[in-house]
């Protein structure tokens, strides 16, 4: 196998992991950059769409770094997309394989299934559910939590902050209620 | 003080502003004191290209390896944070132990997370919206440039969402 279908078949974990926390050190010491991507949508606020609101009152551009950062996010989610895309199909674990078969979703062959986020389902109940309701919730209660997976759960528990393992524990309670409570019915309904 | 420093418009009276920033000024802050140029700046993208890399790389932005995580069904999502919060964990540790400076010569400095009900409140609702996008803010980024386009409309509502979380934010428990 060389280098290049090396890169190109997924990575594990215990490649994947250590090189997201070396992103710690790395923008610490590239700038005193502490690690938080969710803060980009409220400097994207504070930029755009202030409103004289005081939430948004800040020198945003002092921040203008992490937009280069997510800028790149996108840059690199192309590239390994598309330069280093995986030529097989995503393998899911067999037991959510079979639950999510039984709540309708039939296509499991990229990254996100077509079922639900084909650009087409965009303007329809699905794309109001999945993509409007499901974001709004990720923007207005990753700025209410003061962060996101990145700033608490990576950042925050590195720099050992108790709050910030508070703020964890909430996001994968949410997480487990929603999906095991609220998709079914989600899933159900729209397909 | 610093925190107060970094934000302050000179507008505002220094306590409405110490209380704006109070929940999450530290959350991807930056705390150099030198000013940083456009081509400075590059460097942030670039080190966002490779974190893309591998956000797609890992299948971190697949809706189907969040499902596994609260499944319980796969390691996967697990190992992925476990092992970044090792990486993480070791590396502010040394860099605090050895007092190692930034590229400029400044010494590193993390501000401390303040804790605050919208911990609970908002991180719960972040859950909820995690489960259902399959996508965290980062892997949204990503996930558009992978092509799933779609997501534009996630990324655009997540705006929205922080947006109407500063303008309901003093009615809000905090």
């Amino acid at each position: 196998m060389n280098i290049i279908e090396l890169l190109k078949s997924p990575w594990p974990w215990y490649v994947a992991g250590p090189l997201i926390g070396l992103t710690v050190p790395v923008l610490l010491l590239l700038g005193n950059k502490s690690f938080g991507i969710s803060s980009s949508l409220r400097h994207i606020c504070a930029a755009v769409i202030p409103a004289g609101l005081p939430f948004f009152k800040y020198n945003w551009r002092k921040e203008a770094w992490n937009l280069f950062f997510v800028t790149g996010i996108v840059i690199g989610g192309f590239v390994g997309n598309f330069w280093l895309g995986n030529p097989d199909a995503i393998v899911v674990a067999d037991d959510t394989r079979q639950t999510l078969s039984a709540l309708g979703v039939t296509d499991f062959s990229g990254l996100m299934p077509a079922d639900i986020f084909a650009v087409s389902n965009v303007f329809t109940l699905k794309g109001l559910i999945f993509l409007v309701f499901g974001g709004f919730l990720v923007g207005f209660g990753t700025r209410y939590a003061g962060g996101c997976t990145s700033g608490h759960a990576i950042m925050g528990l590195s720099n050992l902050q108790w709050p910030s393992l508070v703020a964890t524990l909430s996001f994968m309670i949410g997480g487990f209620a929603c999906t095991h409570l609220l998709l079914p019915f989600f899933l159900h309904f729209v397909l | 003080m610093e925190k107060i420093q970094q934000h302050s418009p000179l507008s505002e009276p220094v306590d409405a502003e110490f209380d704006n920033i109070r929940i999450d000024g530290c959350d991807g802050a930056n705390r150099q004191q030198s000013v940083e140029s456009f081509t400075g700046n590059l460097k942030y993208l670039l080190v966002g290209v490779i974190f893309g890399i591998v956000f797609v790389k890992a299948e971190i932005v697949s809706w189907f390896r969040i499902q596994e995580m609260f499944r319980f069904d796969s390691f996967h999502m697990y190992g992925v944070i476990g092992s970044a919060v090792a990486v993480g964990l070791v590396s502010i540790w040394l860099i605090k132990r050895f007092n190692i400076k930034t590229i400029s010569g400044e010494t590193v400095s993390i501000a401390d997370k303040v804790f605050d009900q919208g911990q609970i409140y908002g991180g719960l609702l972040f859950g909820i919206g995690w489960a259902i996008t399959g996508a965290c803010p980062g892997p949204l980024f990503a996930q558009i440039g992978a092509g799933y386009l779609a997501v534009a409309v996630t990324l655009l509502s997540a705006i929205a969402g922080t947006w109407v979380y500063g303008y309901v934010r003093a009615k809000l428990p905090h």
